[in-house]
């Protein structure tokens, strides 16, 4: 990935940006609100000072977010965070304690699940075990009396889109984690909602399925167009599948942006170490280092290692230390150098070096830390 | 697996024999004298006959006492699934102030001896609202006999209720379901087996009561564990209650097929 242009000043300190006219507008932004502000308001979720308490526990903290027609949005946090819980209040499974949500330009604050033009793919999938999947895939088009010739027309192109056709007649307890995922997406997607909300839809899978059914999902989203709000806890996941994408801390938003933007650019230090590995400098070592009394984040595959003696170019901060550990993890290394002032850099390098040799660097070698100075980025 | 040396395993195979021997065989003794000449059991019989079979089915005090048992039994039933039912879903789905009292309240009376409900509730019928110009009848002993017969839907119910994937409710409302619908059509069908489980067991248990009977039938009224009790102290009608007793040991076959059938289908489908 190349590297952006970063501002050389402070990126933006006010507080963390909720729509996608955020502060530092890139690519990725552009081409999302041009895709959907052609139908814009026909699948927009709004939600406006939600709070939620269980007892006494705060669960969504005064939350206000505005998800776009048509993006693929991800809600990324630690278990505990509150992104499940705001996704079973925009699906109507637990009621706000105060604040109001609105779908496609509608308040539902009150209504009932079975009134909003959501639904909703459940991390267990939630399958009825005694119907088969022709019948589990038809369920909401039955309770809504649709009439038989048209509820079969419509079960037989659901299941031919996510490829399933030929176990329509099984049920659910024969088939693989992978294909009731997959009936559980065509069950929801039948009834052409608009906004579909996914709740770790794929954590009970393994990688390389998980690996392959993102891309299924991201061409789904593509081909039907709506509004995809996507609970996750893998960053990765997270920056792979979304158009934008809310970091979850403690029942708050902590920020909002393109992965890029959020990754790149990280609001806060909760964010910066959330996604991905960050080295995370306080305002007292950066000041040392750069002269700005202001914490810096600086991912790991942005720094160089060197030799102590070499000099540093003039637009590139350095720090000297110990390499106390080195991780092989495949395409890369990391190592872990830590500092005379207590300072600890992990620096990734990638192993382009011939296969038969080992890395350049070793524990306990002395070595120079570096990178270019504009490269890290300033956590408010 | 488990192995087992030869020695070990005819030994057990000997314990298996004498306790299904002592088992089926005073039910063996039943069919066989239901066929004795003799009016009193004895072994070897003294002769066959198809006679009280005859007379048994002639008897129409035995008739009204099957089908005293029956109206019992069926209504002590249906309050059982209704109330069961009921509080398993209140005390599953719900919390509130006393809950676990209330637990404790509905499972008690299985547990409370058969003597001590029979005379709470001939004391409060015949002492207290009979005086008062309430007549329970039939009915108090129905009430009396579902009093434990809930426990068994409940227990069933409840147990049931828990293992259910709570997303599975939600998963129907979220498709666009009503509550009536959702109930119907994803609920019920979930926790149907051990809705007729808990049906048949307090079925069961309601007809062969025989203690807290004693105490609540109304003057006159036998059910047919009181009329088999009865007639065994009349030495010439005992040969007769070996007749309805061999009735009820091939009638007992049907919970017990219908229930194993419920459990594979439920294993088939898990």
């Amino acid at each position: 990935m190349s590297a952006p242009t970063a501002p050389t000043e402070p990126v933006p300190t006010e507080p963390a940006p909720t729509d996608s006219g955020s502060a530092t507008p890139s690519r990725d932004t552009a081409a999302d609100t041009a895709a959907s502000s052609s139908e814009r308001g026909q699948g927009g979720v709004e939600l406006h000072a939600v709070t939620k308490r269980f007892g006494e526990t705060v669960a969504v903290d005064d939350l206000t977010l505005s998800v776009e027609s048509g993006e693929f949005f991800s809600m990324l946090g630690p278990s505990g965070s509150g992104k499940t819980t705001v996704l079973r209040l925009i699906a109507g499974f637990e009621e706000v304690t105060s604040g109001s949500i609105e779908i496609a330009g509608t308040d539902v604050t009150r209504a009932a699940p079975f009134d909003r033009t959501v639904n909703t793919v459940f991390q267990d999938y939630a399958l009825f075990p005694h119907m088969t999947i022709a019948d589990n895939v038809a369920y909401g088009l039955r309770v809504r009396k649709v009439s038989k010739a048209e509820q079969k027309e419509r079960v037989a192109a659901a299941l031919e889109q996510v490829r399933l056709s030929h176990v329509a007649d099984r049920l659910p307890h024969q088939l693989s984690g992978g294909q009731r995922q997959r009936i559980a997406l065509a069950r929801a997607l039948i009834l052409q909602p608009r906004v579909l909300l996914l709740d770790e839809p794929l954590g009970a899978l393994d990688k390389q399925l998980r690996e392959q059914m993102q891309i299924e999902l991201k061409q789904i989203q593509r081909e039907v167009g709506i509004t995809f709000i996507f609970v996750t806890h893998d960053q990765e996941e997270a920056l792979t599948l979304s158009d934008r994408i809310a970091v979850f801390n403690n029942g708050r938003v902590e920020q909002v942006g393109t992965p890029r933007e959020v990754y790149e650019y990280p609001q806060t230090g909760f964010v910066a170490g959330f996604l991905g590995i960050s080295n995370l400098i306080d305002a007292g070592h950066a000041e040392r280092l750069t002269g700005v009394a202001k914490a810096i984040s600086v991912r790991p595959e942005r720094v160089r290692l060197m030799d102590a003696r070499t000099e540093p170019a003039t637009h590139e901060t350095c720090v000297d230390g110990t390499i106390v550990e080195t991780v092989y993890t495949g395409p890369t290394t990391r190592y872990i150098v830590d500092t005379v002032d207590g300072l600890r850099v992990i620096a990734e390098r990638h192993n382009d070096h011939a296969p038969s040799d080992t890395a350049p660097y070793h524990r306990g070698d002395a070595v120079r830390a570096v990178w270019v100075t504009e490269h890290a980025a300033v956590v408010p | 697996m488990l192995r087992l040396t030869r020695g070990t395993t005819v030994a057990f195979g000997i314990v298996v024999g004498i306790v299904l021997l002592f088992m089926y065989a005073p039910l063996f003794l039943v069919i066989i004298n239901s066929f004795n000449v003799a009016p009193i059991a004895n072994w070897p019989i003294s002769g066959f006959t198809f006679d009280w079979w005859v007379r048994a089915f002639q008897n129409e005090a035995l008739w009204a006492a099957v089908q005293n048992s029956v109206i019992v039994a069926t209504g002590a039933m249906i309050i059982a699934l209704v109330l069961g039912t009921l509080a398993a879903f209140a005390l599953q789905r719900f919390e509130f102030f006393g809950k676990h009292t209330v637990n404790l309240l509905i499972v008690l009376p299985i547990a409370l001896p058969g003597v001590v409900t029979g005379v709470a509730f001939s004391n409060s019928f015949n002492n207290v609202l009979e005086p008062a110009g309430i007549q329970v009848g039939y009915f108090g002993m129905i009430i009396a006999h579902a009093t434990f017969c809930i426990v068994m839907v409940f227990n069933n119910v409840f147990a049931r209720l828990r293992r259910m994937n709570p997303s599975m409710q939600e998963a129907s409302m979220d498709l666009g379901a009503s509550l009536w619908q959702t109930f119907r059509l994803v609920t019920f069908p979930q926790f149907r087996t051990a809705f007729v489980a808990g049906g048949l067991l307090a079925f069961a248990l309601s007809f062969d009561e025989i203690v807290v009977t004693i105490f609540t039938a109304p003057a006159g009224v036998d059910t047919l564990p009181l009329w088999m009790f009865n007639q065994m102290a009349r030495p010439n009608e005992a040969t007769q209650v070996n007749v309805i007793a061999t009735v009820l040991i091939l009638l007992s076959f049907i919970p017990v097929y219908i229930s194993q059938r419920l459990t594979r289908a439920e294993e088939e489908e898990r």
